[in-house]
């Protein structure tokens, strides 16, 4: 199977870089799988889970948000926040949760409370596929 | 001519002074380390984010529409100059040779007429400014902080955005030393709002048409904040690893100069010492002959 460049990287430093054969995005309009040879494409990220296909194995990183470029060079991820799932510690996540729920419950009707209910329903999504 | 005690209680106050500077310098190295390590790490993202941003804005087509953030005011009347120094002193030029940069801007600036003000991301920048410009500084910010995280930054590029949303300043320069080396740091200014894009435009012509998910718009008005936050988050980052590496070198000199001290004036106390035993020996030999 063809291989691609991909690098995943955080603000403060460079998580994953190498060839790989397939990468499972969380874009903000929906997930879309990445294969060599994708067409040239930016799009934004939302919370979620990023899986990435190394012969036959699969990694498993979190991502909170941020860009996708496909380019002729390959897949870059520059993601807001990025971790891999195993590091991901349940107790912030549910933290992160509760303080969004508390987000939510104060606001007042308008674009800030949507906003804080569609980051909850990203982060319980996480939550879910995590099982923690 | 100072008495052999008085002499004695130098060379200990040197002594002592030399026991500090070799201590911060053992201190500023173990931090450099880190500091550059940071630093280093944070640079793929910061180069990846231009990359993509000067690449969406090469393909927009009417620069008109494009956010304000991207396509700037369409003045350059008012400059507003963001300098980020250290909080702490004792790091040789590094701090001065920032504000210098920094004035020589503003000099050009008011120089032309322009209107100028100054927004200092640590104290020492803001201690050097304020005697000459201190009716120029809007704020000063002091980021006294372990360890420089991201949010940080988030929370002055915010600053910086407000202001503009505002229409407080037409144009902002960020001021930061780019950490080259320990010895070699290099003060540099770097347009931010609206930003440049060296070569980039010229170098990718033939730009590739991509896909935009959701549309162009979208993504800039998401990317172009966060692209302020990231160069100021890199500068901060580069700030810090020249400041220990300044810092480390200056206080080697310092330690090197202390002992130079040390011996000079140890030289000239045995050299006293010396005088006055063979002065009293004189005085006893001649007493003696006198008997």
């Amino acid at each position: 199977m063809a291989k691609f460049q991909f690098d995943l990287v955080g603000p403060e430093k460079l998580l994953y870089s190498g060839m790989v054969d397939q990468v499972d995005v969380p874009g903000s309009e929906g997930d879309f799988g990445v294969l060599a040879g994708h067409a040239p494409l930016v799009a934004m990220l939302r919370p979620g889970i990023v899986t990435i296909t190394e012969n036959g194995a699969q990694v498993r990183a979190m991502v909170g948000g941020g860009f996708a470029e496909v380019g002729p060079n390959g897949l870059t991820l520059l993601a807001d926040f990025a971790m891999p799932t195993d590091q991901v510690d349940g107790a912030v996540l549910a933290g992160q949760i509760k303080d969004l729920e508390e987000d939510v419950a104060d606001a007042a009707e308008g674009a800030a409370r949507d906003r804080a209910a569609h980051r909850l329903d990203q982060l319980r999504a996480v939550q879910a596929v995590l099982g923690r | 001519m100072a008495s052999l005690k008085d002499m004695r209680v130098r060379i200990a106050a040197t002594k002592a002074t030399q026991k500090i500077t070799k201590a911060m310098q053992m201190v500023a190295a173990s931090k450099l380390r880190r500091a550059q390590a940071a630093a280093e790490a944070a640079r793929p993202y910061a180069e990846r984010m231009e990359r993509v941003l000067s690449n969406i804005a090469g393909s927009v087509a009417d620069i008109n529409s494009a956010p304000r953030l991207l396509a700037g005011t369409g003045k350059d009347q008012v400059h507003l100059l963001v300098v980020c120094t250290a909080e702490r002193g004792l790091c040789g030029a590094f701090n001065s040779s920032i504000v210098r940069l920094a004035r020589e801007k503003i000099n050009f600036l008011v120089g032309h007429g322009k209107t100028v003000k100054i927004l200092c991301i640590g104290r020492k920048g803001a201690d050097q400014l304020r005697r000459q410009y201190g009716s120029m500084i809007l704020e000063v910010v002091e980021l006294r902080v372990k360890t420089l995280g991201f949010d940080h930054a988030e929370k002055a590029s915010e600053k910086i955005q407000y202001l503009y949303e505002k229409g407080e300043f037409d144009i902002a320069t960020l001021f930061f030393s780019r950490f080259r080396s320990v010895v070699q740091q290099i003060p540099t200014a770097l347009q931010i709002i609206p930003p440049v894009f060296e070569a980039a435009a010229s170098e990718s012509a033939p730009t590739i048409s991509y896909e935009y998910e959701p549309d162009e718009l979208d993504i800039l008005t998401e990317l172009l904040p966060r692209n302020i936050a990231v160069q100021l988050f890199r500068a901060l980052l580069e700030n810090a690893a020249s400041e220990q590496g300044a810092r480390m070198s200056a206080m080697d000199n310092a330690t090197r100069n202390a002992g130079e001290m040390i011996r000079k004036q140890t030289i000239t106390y045995n050299r006293t010492r010396q005088g006055m035993i063979t002065k009293e020996l004189i005085e006893i030999i001649s007493g003696a002959e006198a008997l």
